[in-house]
């Protein structure tokens, strides 16, 4: 990639990094409500070791939940398109319980499945599936009719029309929908340790804020940040791999 | 008797008549075209044929055989060529053979010989968005021929090319044809094309799509550019075109 298309929102973060530092200097809110980012910095390298100790269960929780997330999400999303009925029961349900409070749901989750990595990894399912879903199903319908025709014509059944079909048409889109879901995930994970967890950079943002260490806040939410944008770039480069003819567009 | 009979074939959708009373036929190795104004019913036409539209009425018989009883018995070339990009060219190339359960190795061994004919040689390995259009259209057209089906259905096979690519697809298809004969029905927009590889010429009437003039093209064998300026070449393609026009108002 040219450092040109980075450029612009690296100037950006600078730009807002250097705001709040001069806003933080200014000690309006004084430095343990408001810390500025050179002592974010700095105290979280210097508690790197137990950062790093807790994003690593978050990570766990993100992955796991993400894995289970896509079995479930493509379950549903060949559900949906194999039958008409299915779909019509299937979506209102999927679509109410994306506007179910997560705020509520959480602490349940977790009374009902323990501290454990079950119930986050429920919880980042149960966050990251719909996008999924919902692409795929979209990715579906956007098959080619001649194609399908074409197909049909060669005696190709149901099954094999969707193997063969519709599911390489639905890729691009199945990949817009992963980067949806995957922007939700890590945030997801840290949700639901919030809500009860032993470890994690949930409870350890809530442990900094008990202990008014806003700083460590702060550098916790740097690293989820960082993990965030890691996944979704990782997506970039699944995407890539994944249609390798995607990039052959120009005649050789 | 002939390969192909379609008999009185009636299809209409919500009531609204697309086909009505279409009767026409194509022997064993004739290269037939069907020419018609936009939107007359030619694609439905071939829709009833490979299966995916059942008929309103009407009968279609291949060898005698009513095709409800034996379907499959057609290699369908949709209008757009439906190269599947994701596929390397020779994946979609043997894409039938492998619906129909030949093991990869075998329909790429059939695939093969044919490549240099289809001029694809060395592009086996492309995405089809790596191919122009011309050999886009030569792909589509070895993808159908090669699954050993008794009738080719085309539908404007060339409809999407420039001028010029379309006549070298014309003089090529017509010195492959003469070497294989298959056995064509081919929808096209293009009088002169119709005429230069036909042996037969049927003229659709706008929607619902009927029979209204069958010519039988008589020129001589293997037909090469001389054969436009032909007499006989000139008198079918003005008659052609008239009944088109006259059909049209
Ligand atoms: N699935 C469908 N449902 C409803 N109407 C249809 C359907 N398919 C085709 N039609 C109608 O039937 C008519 C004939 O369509 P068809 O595609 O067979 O035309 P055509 O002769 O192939 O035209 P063209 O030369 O433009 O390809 C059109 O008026 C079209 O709107
Ligand atoms: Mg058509």
């Amino acid at each position: 990639m040219r450092p040109g298309r980075w450029l612009p929102s690296l100037a950006l973060v600078a730009l807002l990094v250097a705001a709040w530092q001069l806003y933080a200097a200014s000690g309006a809110l004084g430095d343990d409500v408001l810390p500025g980012p050179s002592r974010v910095l700095s105290q979280g390298w210097e508690h790197r070791a137990t950062l790093l100790d807790n994003a690593l269960p978050t990570l766990r929780a993100t992955l796991a939940g993400f894995a289970l997330s896509l079995t479930v999400g493509f379950a549903l999303s060949v559900l949906i398109d194999l039958s008409g009925v299915l779909r019509r029961a299937l979506m209102p349900v999927l679509i109410v319980s994306q506007t179910l409070p997560l705020i509520a749901i959480a602490p349940l989750v977790v009374l009902w499945f323990g501290f454990d990595l079950l119930p986050k990894v429920l919880l980042v399912a149960f966050v990251t599936f719909f996008p999924i879903t919902v692409a795929l199903v979209e990715g579906y319908g956007a098959t080619d009719r001649d194609s399908q025709a074409l197909l049909r014509s060669m005696g190709a059944g149901r099954w094999r029309i969707f193997r063969t079909l519709r599911v390489p048409t639905a890729l691009p889109y199945f990949f817009a929908g992963l980067r949806i879901a995957i922007t939700y995930a890590v945030v997801g994970a840290i949700f639901a340790e919030y809500a009860g967890a032993t470890e994690g950079l949930g409870i350890y943002m809530q442990n900094a804020k008990n202990s008014f260490r806003t700083d460590l806040v702060l550098a916790a939410v740097g690293v989820s940040a960082a993990l965030t944008l890691a996944l979704f770039a990782l997506t970039y480069a699944v995407e890539r791999l994944a249609t390798p003819w995607a990039r052959k567009g120009e005649r050789t | 008797m002939s390969k192909l009979e379609i008999r009185n074939l009636n299809r209409s959708f919500d009531g609204v008549p697309v086909l009505k009373d279409l009767t026409l036929d194509v022997a064993e190795g004739e290269f037939v075209s069907i020419l018609g104004p936009s939107g007359s019913g030619k694609s439905t036409t071939f829709s009833v044929l490979t299966g995916a539209l059942p008929p309103t009425s009407g009968e279609v018989r291949v060898d005698g055989v009513p095709l409800a009883e034996r379907p499959g018995r057609f290699a369908y070339m949709p209008q757009k060529d439906a190269l599947l990009p994701w596929r390397r060219v020779l994946d979609n190339l043997t894409l039938g053979l492998e619906v129909a359960g030949v093991r990869r190795k075998e329909a790429r061994r059939k695939v093969e010989p044919l490549l240099d004919v289809f001029g694809l040689t060395g592009y086996e390995r492309s995405y089809p968005a790596q191919l122009s259009g011309g050999m886009r259209q030569r792909a589509a057209l070895l993808r159908t021929v090669v699954q050993d089906r008794e009738v080719l259905l085309l539908d404007e096979p060339f409809g999407a090319l420039d001028a010029l690519t379309r006549a070298r697809m014309q003089q090529w298809i017509e010195r492959v044809w003469e070497e294989y004969r298959w056995t064509v029905l081919l929808i096209t927009h293009d009088v002169r094309e119709a005429v230069f590889l036909s042996d037969r010429v049927y003229v659709f009437s706008p929607r619902p799509a009927t029979v209204v003039k069958c010519v039988e093209v008589g020129l001589p064998r293997p037909r090469t550019l001389a054969s436009y300026t032909d007499p006989a070449f000139t008198r079918i393609e003005a008659e052609l075109l008239e009944t088109l026009l006259e059909e049209e108002r």
